[in-house]
């Protein structure tokens, strides 16, 4: 069957080791994890869990149906029509052409951030996709060190 | 409201849930709640020889009585040894609430002595587990996990609470009611489904009832058979849900699987409807998946969605409480199903059943093990509950015992796990205390938890251990005798101990039956004098559980015999 890529977002209760529930789910099961992120939602006893994936669609659904039965997990949202966004940070050392690297970080949604004594740090904020061509394309500017992200996702 | 102990909480809520025995080991870290024992007696707590019994024998007595069973057991290794008796409850479904010790929460990650992550290694065998992190969160914590044990698909939930936690003083006000916001079983089953389901069973030419060990867990044996004797349509029925039909039920098929009969084979690979109510499609029941049910559409309920569409499609799922389900779908098939449709379909199943019927060769040289189980049948259907061990002795048991009803058969399905029997045929005992609680062991098994001999004497749990000893760890022997050219690497145990001895040591009553009526007279004597007993049966070395579906292979291609 194909694989499909999908992203799922999970509600769960703030609470002792649910991560490791999540992620022990999907070790256990031999699922994908592509990328996982995690933060609390304002104002809320719950966080929120991004979750890349890819699988079949009999993995999907199981994947799904095993989130849920999880008992700290609140809801679980299949997402089709979604703004994805993922962050990237770079480090630029301070001989490349700065006024370069500025104009493509903007191309990207992103910026130089940071400016230190021998790099600059520099970031972008894009869909998913588009943050690997960034990372492609900063690749001239000798990038000491590269940090992404990880998806957050949102229906539209 | 009274402020308490954490330990006193723990005695505390066990009375609030009605809690009447708890199997446990203690130690270090769980004294604080022994001392409590001591001091509250509002249960019997009974004090096994390890901790994977304790576990084994609150699941027994759980399967028995179909309340939740209860273990407590220290930290370290008091709580790695109770992991497989976790394990197991987890693959059958079994409602239990396992409660250990911990190191105290300043040690907790400094590698303390007797130590271990508890939480961590129980998350993948337990529905659900908790750290407890202060006496204030303990009663809601264990309110839950009784609640979470026994609702929904049941399960074991494991409680670790911290040394200073059970000496910690906190308010104790039992919840009377758990509502858990992120936790809510789906009870009834969609009304529409149910009515498109017993459309395609009037509709169906060859159905087939596929009963499986959610009709065990959820009480509906009684519909079950209400449903079945209605409709006249043939059955058969998964390990785990031996019972739920009477053994000499017309409509009965009997085991399906690795070792089913013929009969339920080839009902299942024929059928063109499985109602399947509560089975889970483990692979020892489905074989070759590509193969299995091929010309059917298929029924599946059951109350974890996540059963429902895992290993094969299906046609008409409904997620629900079985027993509330039927409850509903038994009227509604009753007034639109006619049993003459299935007329012919009956009839080539039975020819089946007449082609191949379950048997064996008896002998009058040496006891053949089927004819033991058989024995134990005739003198104790319906009076008697059967636990068993893993391996040949088990199957055996599973296909020759005439069962009468549900929760009589007490075997480890999921886990397959030696050493289960004994301990969880004292669970049995202690859980319906009327009956006679029979262990149906095999020499390699009984071994794994032999030590309970000293709890079932001390306690006086009069379980009757039946051995089927072929000097064999027999069910990896056969497999070597089939698909290893008889290569016996490891799984001969020629080397024993004096069974008798063994037994009379430890205060018990050994027997060792040669004969067929040596094991008569043993069995009665054990019976008439309710002692600890160990019936030691010299049985056939060689002999083969049949009919055999090898691993992987397809329903309908069964090993009817071996000649060697
Ligand atoms: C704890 C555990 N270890 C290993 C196995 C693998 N196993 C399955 S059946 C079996 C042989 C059982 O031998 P015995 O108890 O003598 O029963 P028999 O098959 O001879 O009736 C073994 C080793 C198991 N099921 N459980």
């Amino acid at each position: 069957m194909i694989e499909q890529r999908r992203v799922i977002s999970v509600i769960v209760l703030n609470e002792h080791g649910v991560l490791s529930r999540i992620t022990g789910l999907f070790a256990a099961r031999g699922y994908n994890i592509e990328s996982l992120t995690v933060a609390p939602i304002p104002g809320s006893k719950y966080s929120r869990l991004t979750i890349v994936t890819s699988g079949s669609p009999r993995v999907i659904e199981q994947i799904i149906k095993q989130l849920h039965k999880l008992i700290p997990v609140y809801k679980v949202i299949e997402h089709s029509e979604i703004v994805e966004k993922e962050m990237v940070l770079a480090k630029i050392p301070l001989e490349e052409s700065l006024a370069d690297v500025e104009a493509l970080c903007r191309a990207y949604n992103g910026n130089i951030v940071n400016i230190g004594q021998e790099s600059v740090i520099i970031m972008a904020a894009d869909e998913p996709l588009r943050i690997e061509h960034f990372i492609k394309a900063i690749e001239r500017f000798n990038p000491k060190e590269i940090v992404r992200g990880g998806v957050v996702a949102v229906e539209r | 409201m009274a402020k308490m102990t954490g330990a006193r909480m723990v005695v505390e809520a066990m009375r609030e849930e009605g809690v009447e025995v708890v199997f446990g080991y203690p130690g270090g870290a769980i004294m604080n709640v022994y001392d409590e024992i001591y001091k509250h007696r509002y249960f019997q707590h009974i004090l096994t020889r390890h901790e994977q019994a304790a576990v084994h024998a609150a699941d027994g007595y759980a399967r028995a009585t179909g309340k939740v069973g209860v273990a407590f057991v220290t930290s370290g290794p008091g709580f790695t040894n109770a992991v497989t008796g976790l394990a197991t409850a987890y693959m059958d479904s079994i409602p239990l609430v396992v409660v250990s010790g911990q190191v105290p929460l300043s040690m907790i990650g400094t590698d303390a002595f007797q130590e271990i992550d508890a939480v961590g290694i129980s998350r993948p065998c337990t529905k659900h587990n908790f750290l407890v992190k202060s006496a204030d969160e303990l009663p809601q914590i264990l309110a839950e996990a009784f609640y979470i044990a026994r609702t929904g698909r049941p399960g074991p939930v494991h409680v670790d609470i911290p040394k200073d936690v059970t000496a910690q003083l906190g308010e104790f006000s039992y919840p009377k009611d758990v509502k858990i916001e992120t936790y809510k079983p789906t009870i009834k089953g969609n009304a529409r489904q149910i009515k498109k389901a017993v459309e395609a069973i009037a509709e169906a030419k060859k159905p087939v009832f596929y009963l499986g060990g959610g009709i065990i867990n959820s009480n509906s044996a009684d519909l079950v058979r209400e449903l079945v004797a209605a409709t006249q349509i043939p059955a058969v029925e998964t390990l785990m849900a031996r019972g739920t039909l009477r053994y000499d039920d017309p409509m009965l098929l009997g085991m399906v699987g690795m070792h089913g009969t013929y009969a339920a084979n080839m009902a299942m690979s024929e059928a063109d409807l499985l109602i399947a109510l509560g089975p889970r499609f483990d692979d020892r029941v489905t074989g070759k998946l590509s193969e299995f049910a091929k010309y059917a559409k298929i029924i599946h309920v059951d109350i974890d969605p996540s059963s429902i569409g895992k290993l094969v499609h299906v046609d008409y799922p409904i997620v629900g409480d079985l027993k509330a389900i039927l409850q509903e779908l038994v009227p509604k098939a009753k007034e639109k199903v006619n049993p003459q449709r299935y007329e012919s379909w009956r009839e080539i199943l039975q020819r089946y059943q007449e082609l191949h019927p379950l048997t064996y060769e008896d002998s009058d040289k040496v006891i053949k093990p089927e004819w033991v189980i058989q024995r134990v049948g005739e003198k104790l259907k319906g009076k008697a509950r059967i636990s068993t061990d893993v391996g040949q002795h088990q199957m055996w048991a599973a296909q020759y015992y005439p069962f009468t009803r549900p929760r009589e058969f007490i075997t480890s399905g999921g886990l397959g796990t030696m050493g289960f029997g004994f301990p969880a045929a004292m669970g049995v005992k202690r859980g319906v205390p009327d009956e006679i609680s029979i262990n149906i062991s095999g020499d390699g098994s009984i071994l794994m938890n032999i030590q309970e001999l000293m709890t079932a004497v001390e306690y006086r749990f009069p379980v009757i251990n039946i051995i089927l000893n072929n000097n064999y760890l027999g069910m990896v022997r056969q497999w070597q005798t089939f698909f290893y050219d008889k290569r016996y690497a490891e799984t001969d145990l020629s080397m024993q101990p004096d069974f008798v001895k063994l037994a009379e040591s430890f205060g018990g009553v050994g027997y060792r039956a040669k004969t067929k009526e040596e094991f008569d007279e043993a069995l009665d004597d054990a019976i008439s004098k309710g002692v600890v007993a160990l019936i030691d049966v010299v049985v056939d070395r060689y002999e083969n559980v049949l009919p055999m579906v090898p691993a992987g292979g397809s329903l309908y291609n069964m090993l009817l015999e071996y000649k060697d």
